[in-house]
């Protein structure tokens, strides 16, 4: 096994162990079928267990409401890619969005992202998220789908230090790790996915 | 919150606690379920020496805290965000109202901060008719209850899904159910909101980073990235103790605290913030970003010696969960806002001596937390300091002043403990043990049987025991501590039996006293250095290769806190570091330097349990020796559940918080008597005298033995 190899492998171990689903793709095509295939497969509005039936206060319901069709937002995506991915998404009848993320704060389906960088050691997405329209896309998803180029994954995250330092020179800056979906164990330290964020991660590795 | 306004009260509430049983079921099973992912979050990590490389980055930046502020400032600044200086609470607050002020702000969303629970800044900001909403689940389901949280990490911990239920029924006005997976998603969806209509996100911040001025933030819900990305204002409070020099630093404490605060290797989000980022709901496409960087008291605790590793906390919340006695009574009991033992200690800084000074008589001193504190502050240690200087200033009751002035004079403190051999006549009883308690203890104390004085202490029959070694390998001078001195001189005379016919030369200096722990446990510092150099100087003379001690609290005071007592004083602290080299406790003494063999025993196949001593598992970090010397003694060596717990003694504490003691002690006792053993073994007179007590007033069979007397009874 070469070294890139072996710190796939142990990428992958760590983030299955946080709940993330971890894939490989051959190329940024397949990346883009896999969301479109994802966002098919999923109920709309899928709160998990409780879907759309657990009874809110008259304002989060009317928030809820807003929200009437699937909708995937991949904001900051290379040009070739975004138009592949609309189209698929066309064909489906899904909406597929690059900006205006605050028009859809009720909850979009997928978050379509690519990774600056992955740290085995712990299975974390790094994501540089200066942009506000690619941040809210890997915060209100309920599955965030997110694509990491194999050569980006470093050990641990002192690999990343310096780069992390000459970005944060350069502000400003909003880098974010990304470790497994949104957890809480806050009520009974039971432990529940998406209190906030994704309820699910998808990481797709790159081959590069 | 603390209200006591006594000892008296503050019992009463402990009191209270312990009737709650859910909480104490969940905090068992949390004790319980921690331990073991903590061990494997550190599994593949050199522990002691990243704790040791967080003390180190931490020290130095208590050390330089102006200048790392003034970097930070100019960097955070030179990126757009305005800095501002809180000298205290009321100043916090104060600047952040007014920043609500100035931006127009009606509504807040928050995510979690322990430095704005410090401050109540919820009240603050609800005086000026703001709306401020939670947004961390947990604390939003206490700041629906109007509680302070329970916990640092999991503010919540104490309350069930049913009251989380009620909760949620009257906020929603839907009736809800009590399954959690529901209840987190009525909170995600009805938060959602919230984000969306405030104007103002307010975080802390758990690392602000001097070089680029940035901050970084450490959740795993992911609600401090919508609080501070959806609002057009965001202000970020910190306390001064969060200042780094740099990224490196920054990610060596991310080493260790998510693994410490949940068995996590790192938490679901960590958000970096740096200058004044695109914020599309603002009229210039920029957030205005605000730190309030708060001192409270920081800087000072900085500049003092002794009390600046305080600093080194990252609010793991570690130090609560191993805690035996948060175990019993949950946050509220055991903090004022920061719980846990570090809460025991910033509460005094923080918040003042008044709401301080019955917590911090609540330690049992077991180490637990110093052992796993991802700064390796010396947590308990502190606690006593921080009693000490209460008592100096609030003048120190009468029985920790009386026990002190006997302590410091030897011949008095024994002429007493030979007296209450007489005294104690008319309650003993023929088994060892008192049989009626004199009043004043008889409602509190029932739990366990009291022994009674030996008859004739071990230094009056060390004349007759002193082998005579013709051509001795080694010198020892033994010491034995008050209770095996005056109570248990069976357990001395045991270690003299095993060392017989091993060319070990033994002497027992007359001079040497109580070591002095039971003093310093109830504050009273300065006897208990006068009572460590009266027992230094005992030893002086002799040319001893060790000084061996049966009882693991004295071994582990000897050890390490006679340099710190006589610090100051060149002269003593060579003495000290003298003694306290050649201190060793019984089982490491037989095991790594006799080296005890098993041809030297009979096998009789008892089935033996064992409890480790707090001050010999953790105060010395021995661990394997006792276990193999009970295996070597012929003994068969059956595990015991939670082994290396405290059994709830912890000299005084015991007396002045029997109903934690008592509870501590059953659930020791359970667990050994789970075990099927026929007798439990430890090393410690204290913990003996606990257990013995217990099991006695359980009516038990399981007999209570130092391990040195199950391996005298089988030599051959």
């Amino acid at each position: 096994m070469t070294t890139q190899q072996s710190l796939c492998q142990k990428f992958m171990e760590k983030a299955e162990l946080v709940a993330a689903t971890v894939a490989e793709v051959a190329d940024m095509d397949a990346a883009v079928d896999y969301a479109v295939n994802l966002c098919g497969e999923k109920e709309a509005c899928q709160l998990q267990v409780s879907g759309c039936t657990e009874p809110l206060s008259d304002g989060a319901e009317a928030l809820c409401d807003t929200k009437q069709k699937k909708v995937l937002a991949a904001p900051g995506l290379d040009k070739v890619v975004y138009d592949r991915l609309a189209a698929q998404c066309a064909e489906n009848g899904f909406e597929c969005i690059g900006s205006g993320m605050r028009e859809y704060l009720a909850g979009i389906d997928i978050g379509f992202t690519v990774a600056d960088h992955g740290i085995a050691e712990t299975g974390t997405l790094v994501l540089n998220s200066s942009g506000e329209e690619l941040r809210l896309a890997t915060m209100v998803s309920e599955y965030h789908v997110c694509v990491l180029p194999k050569s980006r994954i470093r050990d641990t995250s002192f690999e990343v230090e310096s780069l992390l330092t000459e970005d944060m020179k350069k502000a400003p800056n909003y880098t974010a790790f990304i470790t497994g979906p949104s957890r809480t164990a806050d009520i009974e330290r039971v432990l529940a996915l998406g209190v906030h964020g994704p309820l699910q991660l998808h990481i797709l590795l790159l081959e590069d | 919150m603390q209200k006591a306004e006594n000892l008296k009260e503050y019992r009463g509430e402990l009191k209270e606690a312990l009737d709650n049983d859910f909480l104490r079921t969940t905090l068992d099973n949390f004790a319980v379920s921690y331990r073991a992912g903590r061990a494997n979050a550190f599994k593949d990590i050199d522990t002691k020496a990243l704790i040791g490389e967080i003390a180190s980055i931490k020290d130095k930046a208590a050390a330089n805290l102006d200048d790392l502020y003034e970097e930070f400032k100019r960097n955070a600044e030179a990126a757009g965000v305005h800095v501002h200086y809180a000298r205290d609470a009321e100043d916090a607050n104060r600047i952040i109202c007014e920043i609500a002020k100035a931006t127009r702000s009606r509504k807040i969303v928050k995510s979690k901060s322990m430095t704005a629970e410090e401050t109540l800044l919820n009240h603050a900001l609800e005086d000026e008719n703001l709306e401020v909403v939670e947004t961390d689940l947990g604390e939003w389901i206490i700041q629906l209850r109007h509680e302070g949280p329970s916990h640092m990490v999991m503010p919540a911990i104490h309350l069930s899904r049913y009251q989380v239920k009620d909760l949620f029924t009257d906020v929603t006005g839907k009736k809800q159910e009590p399954d959690i997976e529901k209840l987190v998603k009525v909170a995600r969806r009805e938060l959602r909101q919230k984000y969306i209509e405030a104007d103002m996100g307010i975080t802390g911040a758990n690392f602000a980073i001097a070089e680029t001025g940035t901050i970084g933030l450490v959740t795993n819900e992911g609600n401090a990235r919508l609080v501070s990305t959806l609002p057009r204002v965001h202000v970020a409070l910190m306390g001064l103790d969060k200042l780094l020099p740099d990224m490196h630093s920054a990610l060596t404490i991310l080493k260790a605290l998510p693994r410490n605060a949940t068995g996590q290797a790192l938490t679901s989000y960590v958000t970096w913030i740096t200058g004044e980022n695109e914020c599309l709901a603002a009229s210039d496409g920029k957030k205005e970003i605000h730190y309030v960087v708060l001192d409270n008291g920081r800087s000072e605790l900085a500049r003092d010696p002794l009390f600046s590793q305080v600093l080194r906390c990252v609010r793991c919340g570690a130090c609560a969960n191993v805690c035996p006695v948060y175990r019993l009574v949950g946050g509220h009991k055991m903090g004022h806002i920061y719980i846990g033992a570090i809460g025991l200690i910033l509460t005094y800084f923080f918040h003042g001596k008044d709401k301080a000074k019955n917590l911090v008589q609540n330690c049992i001193n077991c180490e637990a937390c110093k052992d796993i504190c991802a700064g390796g502050i010396d947590l308990p240690g502190i606690i006593k300091e921080i009693h000490t200087r209460i008592q100096d200033e609030e003048g120190h009751p009468l029985p920790s002043l009386l026990l002190g002035k006997v302590l410091k004079n030897r011949k008095l403190f024994h002429t007493l403990l030979r007296s209450a051999k007489w005294a104690q006549k008319p309650m003993a009883g023929d088994d060892g043990f008192i049989r009626h308690l004199p009043m004043v203890f008889a409602r509190d104390h029932g739990f366990k049987a009291l022994p009674t004085i030996a008859e004739k202490p071990f230094r009056d029959k060390w004349p007759d025991l002193r082998p005579d070694v013709a051509n001795p390998k080694l010198s020892v001078a033994l010491f034995s501590g008050c209770v095996q001195d005056f109570v248990y001189p069976e357990q001395m005379e045991a270690c003299v039996k095993l060392l017989e016919g091993h060319d070990v030369n033994m002497e027992f200096p007359m001079e040497q006293s109580c070591c002095g722990l039971p003093v310093m446990m109830m504050g009273e510092k300065k006897a208990a250095r006068d009572v460590a150099v009266q027992n230094m100087r005992a030893f002086q003379s002799g040319a001893y290769d060790y000084i061996v001690t049966m009882c693991a609290s004295c071994a582990s005071h000897l050890k390490h806190n006679y340099l710190k007592l006589v610090k100051g004083n060149p002269r003593l602290e060579s003495l000290a570091m003298d003694f306290s080299s050649r201190v060793i406790d019984f089982s490491s003494f037989a095991h790594d330097v006799l080296k005890l063999d098993p041809s030297e025993f009979r096998v009789t196949g008892t089935r033996a349990t064992y409890h480790a001593p707090c001050h010999l598992c953790r105060g010395l970090d021995v661990h394997d020796a006792p276990r193999e010397l009970i295996r070597t003694a012929g003994l068969e060596y059956r595990e015991c559940d939670e082994e290396e717990v405290c059994c709830g003694f912890g000299g005084t504490f015991s007396m002045k918080f029997p109903e934690l003691s008592a509870e501590l002690l059953r659930k020791k006792l359970d667990n050994v008597e789970a075990t099927g053993a026929d007798v439990l073994l430890t090393d410690c007179p204290g913990c003996v005298m606990q257990l013995r007590g217990g099991l006695k007033a359980r009516g038990s069979s399981i007999k209570v033995r130092h391990v040195a007397e199950a391996m005298a009874d089988n030599r051959k």
